[in-house]
């Protein structure tokens, strides 16, 4: 189909001096943001490169040529979600990385005597290099991990932009069909919005371990002061287990997260950084 | 919200949004040791700051029955040295300094002779393990008062038999439930768990409570690196629970 191609092409720079020269005479210009018009003119544009119909499109009004490409993109992470989304992902490394340094301390949970150790964490896997170290990265981390949890919620809750990750009943009936393929090679469900159904769980999820693991820290860190919390978590004890499960949660997440990222490619990787998404798979 | 724009505007204002998260790249300094070292340092100082603008002194740390009260055989002995620096008991003698009335020595049943206080409490280490256990002393409160310490001083300071030294914030060592502590299990204190006297505070982290004490001072300055053996090598100072 070479031919018909750089047919098209010539048709298609012929249109752009014909119009060119339109353009000479001073006319108001278009804002970008101006949408009611880009999306006219994107109607406006496929028409020559389809081929028949090269007349009308010679007629239509002279903006069309300010836009050869239009492409369609999303603002899908604004930037307190993309700021709060960065600083959570090095607090959370910084917080487990650290965190196992110090569970090293005791490998256990329970009583003191009888101790039983667990697990023998490799040192590689931890940062502070001895038990004082990683309790100051701890101790300094679980601040910016506490704040950018808060504004994160804060915002989302305050903006409405919860409204396209908040995984809700309604939801239900699309885990299965997504989860079918992406594990069991299933046919693709439709793209409905900027989340499907199984990243609403996993997102809506991590929320929930952020919260327990905050929760469960503060009752570590205070339990004289924050006795009554420690008591909802059903003591001293198993607000250890608890803290400790939390981490286990996000151990489960990131992995799966990052697998999803690989696969989803750079301009899906890249609206985390810019916020914005080309080209995203989804109508609306 | 699907927008469609100019690839060169598209790709300017993905330019613009990256820019505005250029701040979080900051974060980067933690990855060199020098820098991370001070910040770190500098983020366990905050914590602490934090930790004692919400310390409350009337707040009571958990009380348990004997029920809970683990074995006196399990509760475990730790020191950073020696277990028994061999303190000559007879002898002994606590020397009070600083901004108090009364310096001096002061002997064990001095100590003894005000209103003694039991309590099954919390013990916890920054390990990450706790004992319930039972101790009995006077409290520490009472002591300053007959020692007529200016107790609007901002630290007591702790030397011990085995080298060990630490200090505390006045608000914690005016907690009604911190003790200088000369009884566990309604014993006399053993000499691995800190004979003849220590602190026993369950506001506060294990390696807060110094064992054998020796010498008592109430101050307003701490000299930087000795505010404690531990916190001089990184521990939290105020160790609060």
């Amino acid at each position: 189909m070479p031919n018909e191609e750089d047919k098209n092409r010539e048709k298609h720079e012929e249109n752009n001096q014909h119009q060119q020269k339109k353009d000479a005479a001073p006319q108001s210009e278009p804002g970008p943001g101006d949408e009611s018009c880009a999306i006219e003119m994107t109607t406006m544009k496929v028409q020559p490169d389809a081929g028949p119909a090269p007349a009308q499109a010679a007629a239509e009004p002279a903006e069309e040529a300010e836009e050869p490409a239009l492409v369609r993109a999303a603002y899908e992470h604004p930037l307190p979600i993309r700021i709060t989304h960065w600083v959570n992902a090095i607090s959370l490394f910084v917080m487990v990385t650290s965190g196992l340094r110090i569970f090293r301390a005791f490998p256990s949970f329970g009583p003191k005597i009888p101790e039983k150790d667990l697990i023998d964490i490799p040192k590689a896997l931890t940062l502070g290099g001895w038990l004082g170290g990683a309790l100051q990265w701890h101790f300094t981390f679980m601040w910016f991990f506490a704040i950018s949890g808060l504004v994160y919620v804060a915002y989302q809750v305050a903006s409405g932009h919860y409204r396209t990750m908040l995984f809700t009943p309604r939801d239900l009936p699309g885990v299965w069909p997504m989860a079918r393929h992406y594990f069991f090679f299933g046919p693709k469900p439709p793209a409905t919005g900027q989340y499907n159904p199984l990243q609403k769980l996993a997102y809506t999820s991590t929320i929930g371990l952020g919260v327990l693991a905050l929760l469960t820290g503060i009752v570590l860190y205070k339990p004289a002061q924050f006795s009554w919390l420690a008591f909802l978590f059903g003591g001293f004890h198993w607000t250890r287990i608890w803290h400790f499960a939390a981490m286990c949660g996000f151990l489960a997440f990131i992995p799966g997260h990052l697998i999803m990222v690989l696969l989803h490619g750079w301009s899906n990787f890249f609206s985390m950084l810019s916020g914005w998404k080309r080209e995203p798979d989804y109508q609306e | 919200m699907i927008t469609r724009l100019e690839d060169k505007e598209l790709k300017r204002q993905s330019r613009r949004q990256l820019l505005k998260l250029a701040p979080v790249a900051a974060l980067g300094v933690f990855a060199f040791p020098k820098v991370s070292d001070r910040l770190v340092a500098a983020g366990v100082r905050f914590s602490d700051w934090a930790s004692g603008a919400m310390f409350r002194t009337r707040h009571p740390a958990q009380t348990f029955s004997n029920a809970d009260v683990v074995p006196f055989a399990k509760f475990p002995y730790n020191g950073y040295d020696v277990l028994d620096p061999q303190v000559d008991l007879e002898k002994w003698t606590l020397t009070v300094e600083g901004d108090v009335r009364h310096p001096g020595e002061y002997k064990l049943t001095q100590i003894q002779a005000l209103p003694k206080i039991s309590q099954n409490t919390r013990h916890v280490c920054v390990e990450g393990w706790d004992v319930v256990g039972s101790f009995g002393g006077t409290r520490i409160s009472d002591f300053l008062t007959l020692v007529g310490a200016n107790t609007s001083a901002s630290f007591l300071e702790v030397e011990c038999a085995d080298d060990y030294y630490e200090s505390i914030d006045m608000a914690s060592a005016l907690h009604p439930q911190s003790l200088l502590c000369y009884e566990m299990y309604g014993e006399p204190l053993d000499r691995g768990h800190g004979a003849p006297l220590r602190l026993q505070m369950p506001t506060k982290l294990g390696y807060k409570q110094a064992k054998y004490l020796d010498t008592i001072r109430v101050t307003n300055v701490l000299m930087p690196g000795k505010t404690g053996y531990w916190e001089d090598q990184g521990y939290s100072w105020f160790g609060g629970l």
